[in-house]
């Protein structure tokens, strides 16, 4: 049973793989790798981690994958213009790069001198992989790096802001000529079409005027 | 099932990785790709941390996807700004770091 688990999940996990790098159209390599996580959150739960598994799940296949989504519709398929691409010999040679790294990967497992890689693993016990020995883990011998986490995924998000606003970002300098405004001008309410509205859909020919609220 | 069975898949997964970084032209499906990269290690990471019956290489593996995010939330806001200077998304024709 275990081997049929396997052999599906792997299968499903390669199949997804060759979907991202030989589909077309960008939104169905993103589809072909949430196959891809799917199937390896199976895999994952074969080797005993459940909760990775289960945050694989809907961490990437749920989080990560729809951000991807947005972004692909918003950018589209469309203006991918320009070079010609790699062409037949340099497609030729990419693929010989990857199955030369194949082939020294299998010699390495293969010829390894770990004994144990030819055995199911070690004896584990019940708790093995569980939330409650993983969070166990975190806030105690992994405190640290559980903390620099934290404060990593606060810069990304900061930075993808700060990136993708519309503003220009930072090469403007629209932080110099921005003029100072009080609290209390801060505070009060702003004409109509403008903030963040103006930003993402503009103001609308067929409108009246910005007037003060 | 055996340990080297999972590096087996971990290794083909890696490999397909590196081979559509090298052939694809748009920045999205390089990204989707590193992501099967990263994935192919933390499936690595997971099997050694079955074959010693220990835990600490499951929390290897979920800062990896730590990682992996912040990279997709970066990349992904870079492609955005990319699209809103109208710079075409592909890339062969980012040569240059300066805006």
């Amino acid at each position: 049973m275990t081997y049929l688990i396997f052999f599906i999940a792997a299968i499903g996990t390669l199949a997804g793989a060759i979907g991202v790098i030989a589909l077309k159209d960008p939104f169905y390599c993103v589809l072909a790798l949430v196959v891809h996580l799917i199937s390896l959150a199976v895999l994952f739960m074969l080797l005993r981690a459940e909760f990775v598994a289960a945050a694989q799940v809907v961490v990437y296949a749920g989080a990560v994958m729809v951000l991807y989504i947005f972004v692909v519709s918003y950018i589209g398929g469309q203006n991918l213009s320009g070079s010609a691409g790699p062409g037949r010999a340099g497609t030729l040679a990419a693929f010989a790069c990857a199955g030369a790294l194949v082939a020294e990967l299998f010699i390495a497992v293969l010829g390894t001198g770990l004994k144990a890689v030819g055995t199911g693993g070690a004896h584990v016990a019940a708790g093995f992989g569980n939330p409650e020995s993983i969070g166990t883990l975190f806030l105690t011998k992994f405190l640290a790096p559980f903390e620099i986490a934290s404060y990593l995924l606060l810069l990304a998000a900061v930075g993808a802001v700060t990136l993708a606003r519309r503003r220009g970002g930072l090469d403007d300098g629209i932080e110099q000529r921005a003029p100072r405004i009080s609290v209390a001008e801060f505070m009060s309410a702003r004409p109509y079409y403008t903030g963040t509205q103006h930003e993402t859909l503009g103001r609308p020919e067929s409108l009246p005027e910005p007037t003060q609220r | 099932m055996t340990i080297a069975w999972y590096l087996a898949v971990s290794a083909l997964i890696f490999a397909i990785g590196v081979g559509g970084v090298l052939v694809r032209r748009n920045p999205l499906v390089v990204l989707l790709c590193l992501e099967l990269m990263l994935n192919a290690a933390n499936l690595a990471l997971i099997g050694f941390s079955r074959m010693w019956g220990n835990d600490d290489g499951q929390i290897f593996a979920l800062i990896v996807m730590v990682v992996a995010a912040c990279e997709v939330t970066v990349g992904l806001g870079v492609i955005v700004a990319m699209h809103r200077h109208r710079l075409p998304i592909d890339v062969d024709s980012m040569r240059e770091l300066q805006g």
